[in-house]
């Protein structure tokens, strides 16, 4: 029995020290929060899979691969790249163009577009564009056709195009052209203007009225401002459309101040890149009146007035509104519903089936002339326009221009170099093809005609070509200097030692003026000096 | 650019106007293989497109195992009969530069002719001895020598795209684009041309430099600066460089992806207008 009793003692105890030992290796490490027991336990199963040669010379291998093998990577300690924001923002906001309007806009616009297109269809014009050889991109264009929808439903507008694109160094303008509905004008903007102008004119004369009143000893200068050309008012000439510019397809579109002749003639002069931020200011010799939101728009006015051109017989003038495809009677000239459609190879062999739509801007900065009374616009004419002069010799009086719908072939060389080619998209199909005019006054301008379908767009750098090269214009002459005279040429200051002569002098001059007080001697003031 | 990358390649550069139309592409997708196969070319770029006034000029360039010294230009009027150019020689350039003035018309054989004044002997008897030279140089003479200066000026890769190994210069297949960060610095594009400043820089610039890759000259050490636009362009996932110096000239590179390349499509004149202008 002792035996016996012995022996289960001694089981006992063996199992009370295994489990003492498998309670010692089943505790975790205060480092790493392993145990032994189940590190052994990987490190046999993995001997038993992989069965290594010579597995006892590689076992302590074995075991530190067991180890490093349990290290699970939780999260970087590294943050995000901070660029994403950037994308990411962007991609937010391109996300609302994808969303569906309420839907009481839904059915307005669905009477809207049975009535006047507002929306154009920009994919159409893209799968034309294509054709061309020109556009932005599949993905682009319908990003911005999305855009333009989102525009027009935000504005009251009877009619929007897609105008084009201008490259800036920062950043691009997409621009849209677009017509307010009648009536629907943005009064506060015209007001804020006109008041504007008002207070300059107000400060003008009270800096002359406060000129007058000081005792004026400053000569008064003899230079008269030419008078300033008045601007075009809204929907006519120049200012006929607004225009719409956003950096990015989903960013907001800004609306463009309308544009001043000074402005226009200025544009004429300088040649600049634009920036990407309509704020920036115009750095340039003759100086701009106005910033980079004026300057484009003055480009745009330019661009659109010498390369707008549509197929011969689609516009007429005429008294009568003909609203087959466009109800908008434009300024003085109409869709023609009999229009059926010329050729392409016709609109592709001669220039003289295209004519320009959009009114010539005359050397003052405006579609139609207005008589400055005294001076009739000679400042822009001298300073400026040799340039657009040469361009369009058939203008030889400021008075007037060529009218609208103008045949292309009588718009003249310039740097001899004739101002639009004129291409067949396709030569393997081309009783499909479009035909495609590509201006070279203004690179990056291109018109489309297949049918009684045409668009005309612009993706370029807003800059007009310059033959070979450009001359800025030279700052006037320095004005002379004020004539040199003793009385403002800088004398040096007398030493003490002088001061004491002159006072003693003074001394002695009073002393014999004491004595002779009858006379009276003029001398003194001469010596002071 | 790469001409097995058209596909998607001319999308992402279309952001500056000008694209390829249907059919150009499908054209350009069969002529390539067929071109590459005739000339022996490792591989083919589509170099671009030059506005003519009658006529636009395309232009591919085959490379050969060299990528910067074996190329070989080649121009169509179609996409796909394909003319081979002569390489650009010193005398040609100094020609062409003093000849060529205006827009490419359109037709090879084109004369564009310069008379040049020589005067010899004195102030006084310079009437009679006034000597006049007429340079005359045709349109394809001066087709070559754009494209030479163009690749010369501002022929742009991103920086680890190629390697120099045992004096070769070939595409880097480790490349795996820049970072976005990266992207943003106009110094990690380089000019894929002869280096013209590189040895000119300090020791302690050059300190930095890693021999096989940076074997070029660097974008932002051009001169006058500013003469590039840098963007990033398709809901800012690609990278895109305008030259302002050659208007037309357009790169593109997908960040953190081995894609890049660049294209011309423009008239095929210098902007030397570019001081006034910035």
């Amino acid at each position: 029995m002792e035996a016996r009793g012995g022996k289960q003692d001694m089981e006992q105890q063996k199992l009370h020290t295994a489990a003492c030992l498998k309670a010692f290796m089943l505790t975790n490490s205060t480092k790493t929060n392993l145990n032994l027991y189940d590190h052994l336990t990987r490190l046999l199963m993995r001997l038993m899979d992989e069965r290594p040669p010579d597995a006892v010379d590689v076992i302590e291998d074995m075991s530190r691969d067991v180890k490093r093998a349990l290290f699970v990577e939780r999260q970087s300690t590294l943050r995000a790249a901070p660029h994403t924001a950037a994308t990411q923002r962007l991609a937010e906001r391109q996300r609302l163009l994808f969303t569906r309007g309420e839907e009481g806009d839904q059915e307005d616009e669905l009477v809207a577009t049975a009535d006047t297109p507002a929306l154009p269809n920009v994919s159409e014009v893209g799968f034309y564009l294509e054709q061309a050889g020109v556009g932005l991109g599949r993905e682009e264009m319908q990003r911005i056709f999305l855009a333009l929808k989102q525009l027009v439903e935000s504005q009251p507008l009877q009619h929007c195009r897609l105008w084009g694109k201008i490259l800036g160094i920062e950043s691009n303008y997409v621009i849209a052209e677009a017509e307010y509905r009648e009536g629907e004008e943005e009064e506060e903007q015209s007001t804020e203007e006109t008041a504007e102008e008002e207070r300059e004119a107000e400060t003008r004369d009270d800096e002359e009225e406060s000129e007058a009143k000081e005792s004026n000893p400053l000569p008064q200068s003899t230079y008269k401002p030419p008078p300033v050309v008045p601007k075009e008012a809204n929907r006519t000439g120049v200012n006929k459309f607004v225009y719409y510019v956003c950096k990015e397809p989903g960013l907001p579109w800004v609306k463009l101040p309308s544009v001043t002749p000074a402005q226009i003639t200025a544009a004429r002069q300088i040649r600049k890149f634009f920036t990407g931020r309509l704020d920036a200011p115009i750095a340039s010799y003759p100086p701009f009146p106005g910033n980079e939101a004026n300057y484009l728009r003055a480009q745009i006015a330019r661009i659109s007035a010498g390369t707008h051109v549509s197929p011969q017989g689609f516009y007429q003038f005429g008294e009568e509104e003909g609203d087959e495809e466009e109800a908008i009677p434009r300024d003085s000239y109409e869709v023609n519903p009999d229009f059926e459609g010329i050729p392409v190879p016709e609109m592709v062999e001669s220039l003289s089936t295209w004519v320009h739509h959009v009114q010539h801007i005359l050397q003052q900065g405006r579609c139609t002339w207005v008589n400055l009374a005294a001076k009739p616009e000679e400042e822009s004419y001298e300073e400026g326009d040799a340039e657009e002069k040469e361009e369009e010799p058939d203008e030889p009086e400021p008075e007037v221009g060529p009218s609208l719908l103008t045949p292309l072939s009588e718009d003249a060389e310039l740097f001899h170099t004739p101002p639009w080619s004129t291409r067949i998209s396709s030569t393997l199909t081309s009783q499909y093809a479009v035909a495609v005019l590509r201006s070279n006054l203004w690179p990056g301008a291109h018109a489309y005609v297949c049918g009684k379908k045409f668009e005309n767009i612009y993706i370029g750098w807003g800059l007009k070509f310059a033959g070979d090269s450009y001359n800025p214009s030279v700052p006037p002459v320095p004005q002379k200097e004020y004539p040199s005279g003793p009385e403002i040429t800088e004398a040096l200051d007398p030493t003490l030692e002088e001061e004491e002569m002159l006072n003693a002098a003074l001394e002695e001059q009073q002393a014999a003026q004491e004595e002779l007080d009858d006379m009276d001697e003029e001398e003194e003031e001469g010596d002071d000096d | 650019m790469d001409s097995n990358s058209l596909y998607y390649s001319l999308d992402l550069v279309a952001g500056s106007g000008y694209t390829f139309t249907a059919e150009q592409r499908a054209a350009l997708q069969t002529s390539l293989i067929i071109l590459r196969q005739n000339y022996n070319f490792n591989r083919v770029m589509l170099w671009g497109k030059i506005f003519g006034i009658n006529a636009d000029y395309f232009i591919v360039q085959g490379r050969g195992e060299d990528e910067l010294k074996d190329k070989k230009n080649l121009y169509s009027f179609n996409c796909v009969d394909w003319f081979l150019l002569p390489p650009a020689t010193d005398a040609m350039i100094e020609e062409v530069s003093k000849a060529a003035q205006g827009r490419f018309m359109g037709d090879p054989s084109f004369k564009y002719e310069h008379v040049e004044t020589h005067r010899q002997g004195g102030e006084a008897e310079a009437a009679e001895e006034e000597d006049e030279v007429t340079i005359k140089v045709s349109e394809e003479e001066r087709l070559v020598v754009t494209i030479h200066q163009i690749d010369r000026e501002v022929s742009v890769v991103p920086r680890g795209a190629f390697i120099k190994s045992h004096g070769l210069i070939q595409t880097n297949r480790s490349f795996n684009g820049l970072s976005h960060s990266e992207a943003g610095k106009l110094h990690n594009f380089l000019h894929f041309t002869e280096p013209k400043n590189l040895k000119k820089k300090s020791i302690l610039e050059m300190a930095y430099l890693d021999p096989s890759i940076d074997f070029l000259d660097p974008l932002s050490d051009d001169t006058p600066k500013g003469s590039w636009s840098l963007q990033f362009e398709c809901g800012s996932n690609v990278c895109v460089l305008r030259s302002l110096l050659w208007l037309g000239l357009t790169f593109y590179h997908v960040p953190m992806a081995p894609q890049h390349g660049y294209i011309y499509m423009g008239d095929g004149t210098k902007n030397l207008d570019l001081p006034f202008m910035l």
